[in-house]
């Protein structure tokens, strides 16, 4: 067993006259302390804090009242994501027309490749545009940054929607790559068709 | 014919490294292992792909579970003093009439998730007994009594001049007007930057690393 070797009989005078003298083992057992030990570190792996949190930074606009000061975005650069009941997501490009023809619904599977088209949609249309590349390479970024700048996403969540969904729309921005995107309060007409489609699915299983 | 010795070995084994070695592992838990704090909600966060850490000082918490219910956490082992600041100016403004004994027991309490009219009641309680009731939350849906303004305010002001951390903590079940309260609050307070706790989702950070990598 485990122990420390003393190599205790070297040089002992042997002889009749020497009485020999008890020889107690200087081993000691290490079974129990080792399993001690390892009982201890059982408990401290299991209690150890594995998945720590991580976080993600989000950035809110200041509620702008003066018309003048808002961004204004290129509408044939606007995706607008809705996001409904059911991890169900609601989009549609541009401007939303008027009998809702253009309102779309997809889910989260769906959506990231809507939004790699849409940006490629935008990409394709750029001319190049010597102002912004100019600036780009003051800045020291990849000019590449212009062509996609008219491609905004618009994030209205509704009221039924739950907070991971807004969690994974804003992921599905950093996969994508998306620099420009807004997170606002859902339009009162969009937030009808989304329950008119809804109703109308449901009627749809019925 | 003369017999082949086999050696007598022993069947000992010399354990010593073995128990070194648990024994190094072991301490290095004992070090590394930091103890969760006690949930009082239980709160199961969404994943996401960037795994970004976490403030962990100078910070407020605000934390919402999946029946919407919001609570507010002050993080600040490093500066004990701002618990009684944040707790003493909300006393004063709103005139809640808190004994010293009160305001003190404020640290002990990890998260408070009740109107302010009841927080005379909470502080008066023991941590312990605070861990068993069930607190309502604190009032934030309705814009003209959002409570969680005036936490913010306070915790503001108790952090003036240096950095503080803003981590939001939602249940993924969650519904969004609750994080919309909660952004509003802050929103009213002129802070536009915060941490959104997360947990890392391994199969989508792959992807999101992939393309970054493909663009670059």
């Amino acid at each position: 067993m485990a122990s420390i070797d003393t190599g205790g009989d070297g040089g002992q005078k042997k002889g009749p006259g020497v009485k020999k003298a008890k020889k107690l083992s200087t081993r000691v057992d290490m079974t129990p302390m080792v399993d001690l030990g390892f009982l201890l570190i059982t408990f401290f792996v299991f209690t150890a804090t594995m998945n720590e949190p991580t976080t993600l930074d989000l950035n809110m606009p200041k509620d702008i009242k003066d018309k003048k000061e808002q961004t204004e975005v290129k509408e044939s650069g606007v995706l607008s994501v809705m996001l409904g009941k059911d991890d169900v997501v609601y989009y549609y490009e541009g401007k939303l027309a008027e009998d809702g023809s253009n309102f779309k619904s997809t889910d989260f599977k769906g959506i990231r490749d809507v939004i790699i088209n849409k940006r490629k949609e935008v990409m394709d249309r750029y001319v190049p545009d010597p102002a912004c590349e100019a600036k780009m390479a003051q800045e020291g970024k990849p000019t590449s940054n212009c062509a996609d700048k008219d491609f905004v996403v618009i994030i209205k969540p509704s009221k039924d929607a739950t907070y991971k969904n807004t969690v994974d729309i804003l992921d599905e921005m950093t996969i994508n790559q998306v620099r420009t995107y807004a997170m606002v309060k859902i339009f009162d007409q969009e937030y009808e068709l989304i329950k008119k489609t809804e109703e109308f699915n449901q009627a749809g299983i019925k | 014919m003369p017999s082949v010795k086999i050696a007598r070995k022993s069947t000992d084994t010399d354990m010593t490294p073995f128990v070194d070695i648990a024994f190094l592992i072991l301490s290095f838990f004992i070090m590394a292992t930091k103890f969760k704090p006690p949930d009082i909600v239980e709160i199961k966060t969404p994943g996401s792909v960037l795994s970004q850490k976490l403030p962990e000082n100078n910070a407020v918490m605000i934390s919402f579970d999946s029946i919407n219910r919001v609570f507010f956490t002050v993080l600040s082992e490093k500066d004990p003093q701002k618990y009684t600041d944040i707790i003493s100016e909300i006393n004063t403004e709103q005139n809640l009439g808190l004994t010293p004994a009160e305001i003190a027991n404020f640290r002990n309490i990890y998260m408070v998730g009740v109107p302010l009219s009841g927080v005379k009641q909470l502080l008066g309680m023991d941590a312990k007994a605070v861990e068993k009731i069930r607190q309502p939350g604190i009032p934030v849906e309705d814009s003209t009594n959002n409570q969680l303004f005036w936490w913010i305010r306070a915790a503001k002001n108790a952090f003036a001049g240096e950095k503080l951390n803003y981590l939001i903590k939602g249940d993924a079940n969650s519904k969004y007007p609750a994080f919309e309260a909660v952004v509003a609050a802050l929103k009213k307070n002129e802070e536009f930057k915060y941490n959104l706790i997360t947990q890392l989702d391994g199969a989508e950070a792959s992807l999101y690393e992939a393309n970054k990598a493909k663009n670059k």
